[in-house]
């Protein structure tokens, strides 16, 4: 494998992903991580200076609109979805001590 | 032979002509799943008989006051369970959305359903459409409907699984890779992936946004372009949607191939290819020649680089997509945790599976900072070099016929172990994805072993009409019926 995924990496990976893998899980994410970077590499067969990165097929430009709401309130709704809640707001853990 | 062994425009026919009402069409579909679901598992969830003929109800009162006046009206249809629908459970085949209930319908639902479309249920899938076998679902694989011990193939499984097994007439799907087709090529049913931007998707939850699309999925390519036709148009709340000149998709449904050009990309029938679907699709190469269409084969360039390409650009993007699963406003959240950035961890460790956890590390890894340039730019400049290989192709044919996929469904339990494996199976969709282009998956016949094989029929940005008229021309030909459970 030419790839070599180390610990390092996979825990700041899993920092970035917000995953918390376990001691088995990290060991599949290195192999996993490793053979498809192995096989991606295949790209760098390719010439590709002097083209441009196509993010889209079509030109895409921002779409504006006037901020007027057209909606209603369906805060309701849409709160009872949330795992915690305390009256008209979202509970979370503590973020600023 | 049941009602539901019908096409959806025979059955919106016999509602419309008063053979049948909606209530009694919705209520066949209940019965048929009611009979085999506990096979096939097709579904994560089916409405309450309650709820779906009381929706019967409702559309047939406006099909008798003229409000409705589609061919769907009154037809039962399944949603994929990735597009959002309006106070019904959508869980991507997810734990992590394994409670939530939308508070608004995804477009493609919502133009459904002001055509009268009456929705029995949410149709399994590869869990955030990642696999390509139904199989990474939470709720339980889906089997295919022609052998029980195959898989349907994914990641729309339950919505082509469904539609084969008579459940319903016709169902919704997405195609990130080849999520349409290559689940309808193993299940022997027709599915459309249309031009990117064709659909909108407002509502449907994102995997890879510059890739998803909405298509149909029905026995038959007549339903498949009503039903496209239905879904299509220009949508403010998408700002990727386009506003198409031509949404007549109908128009197309003509018997006549004459001087069609249709190239056979050879590297699309060499090694990995089994030789039973090569010889199926060139079987219907032959029947478009004999009628009229000038067949020649050609080299379309960089064919081993799409899927490497494909699987950059998809897992960045998932990876920045899924970052809204946090546990705070709705889905799934962990029971124990310790501070804010714990139960983010902890709630998508537990709330996402193997393959979208192995998906969003390779995404995270390759946007990371020293990696962006080598792998993600690397890919976007790969899709560009792609792109151009398919403009060059498309000044010269018509549409390109391929198989939709190498093989025919594998067996349950064979493809999750090797993901790269599984990967490859993608060989003949993705590059559609990578370059916006519409697709179609046709029956194209049986192997020895009594399988299904799809041919793929896939056309220059915005020429559905072309692959559709070309569809149906075979179709003609083709003495296709679905297998009975």
């Amino acid at each position: 494998m030419a790839n070599v995924i180390s610990d390092e990496t996979i825990d700041y990976v899993g920092i970035l992903a917000k995953l918390e893998l376990s001691d088995a899980e990290k060991e599949d994410a290195k192999k996993d991580l490793g053979r498809m970077l192995d096989y991606i590499d295949q790209l760098n067969e390719l010439d590709t200076s002097g083209v441009e990165p196509m993010s889209h097929v079509f030109p895409v430009d921002n779409v504006f609109r006037e901020d007027v709401v057209t909606n209603g309130d369906n805060s309701e709704a849409v709160l009872k979805n949330a795992p915690e809640r305390k009256d008209d707001t979202y509970v979370v853990p503590m973020t600023v001590e | 032979m049941s009602l539901m062994d019908k096409t959806a425009l025979e059955i919106g026919a016999m509602i419309k002509n008063k053979e049948i009402s909606a209530v009694e069409a919705a209520k066949e579909s209940l019965n048929a799943i009611k009979e085999t679901e506990s096979k096939v598992n097709a579904f994560v969830t089916v409405l309450g008989d309650d709820q779906v003929i009381k929706d019967a109800e409702d559309v047939q009162a406006k099909i008798e006051s003229g409000e409705i006046n589609s061919p769907l009206a009154g037809v039962p249809v399944a949603i994929k369970d990735n597009m959002c629908t309006e106070g019904v459970l959508t869980t991507c085949s997810s734990k992590i959305l394994s409670n939530f209930n939308p508070t608004f319908s995804s477009d493609a639902v919502l133009r459904l359903k002001n055509a009268g479309a009456i929705m029995v249920g949410k149709a399994n899938m590869d869990e955030f459409a990642m696999g390509s076998t139904t199989e990474t679902s939470y709720y339980g694989a889906t089997k295919n409907p022609w052998d029980l011990e195959r898989v349907p193939g994914g990641s729309s499984g339950g919505s082509c699984a469904a539609v084969a097994a008579s459940e319903v007439p016709y169902a919704l799907g997405s195609d990130t890779g080849g999520s349409i087709r290559q689940p309808a090529s193993f299940c022997g049913v027709t599915g459309i992936k249309p031009t990117y931007g064709t659909v909108s998707r407002y509502g449907l939850i994102a995997y890879g946004s510059s890739l998803d699309q909405i298509g149909p999925i029905a026995k038959d390519i007549s339903d498949c372009a009503t039903i496209l036709e239905t879904i299509s148009g220009h949508d403010i709340k998408d700002s990727t949607s386009i506003l198409r000149d031509d949404y007549n998709f109908t128009s197309a449904l003509v018997d006549d191939v004459k001087g069609f050009k249709i190239g056979i990309p050879k590297a699309y029938y060499g090694e990995g290819l089994d030789p039973e679907v090569k010889e199926q699709v060139m079987k219907v190469a032959k029947t478009l020649e004999e009628k009229g269409a000038i067949i020649e084969e050609f080299d379309l360039d960089l064919v081993d680089y799409a899927i490497p390409a494909y699987y950059v650009i998809a897992c960045a993007e998932a990876s920045s997509n899924l970052e809204r699963f946090d546990g705070v406003k709705y889905g799934y959240r962990t029971a124990e945790y310790e501070g804010l950035h714990n139960m983010y961890k902890k709630t998508r460790s537990e709330g996402f599976g193997a393959e979208v956890k192995r998906r969003i590390m390779l995404g995270s890894f390759v946007l990371s900072s020293g990696y962006y340039d080598a792998y993600y730019l690397k890919a976007l400049r790969t899709k560009a070099l792609i792109k151009k290989a398919f403009d060059e192709a498309f000044a010269q044919y018509d549409m390109i016929l391929a198989p939709a996929a190498p093989t025919v469904a594998p067996k349950l339990g064979d493809s999750l172990s090797d993901p790269i494996k599984m990967y490859l199976g993608d060989i003949y969709t993705i590059s559609v994805n990578l370059c916006g282009l519409p697709g179609v998956s046709i029956p194209a016949g049986l192997t020895s072993s009594g399988l299904p094989v799809g041919a793929q029929l896939i056309g220059n940005v915005f020429e559905e009409k072309k692959l559709i008229q070309a569809a149906y021309s075979y179709e003609r030909t083709l003495d296709w019926s679905l297998p009975s459970i």
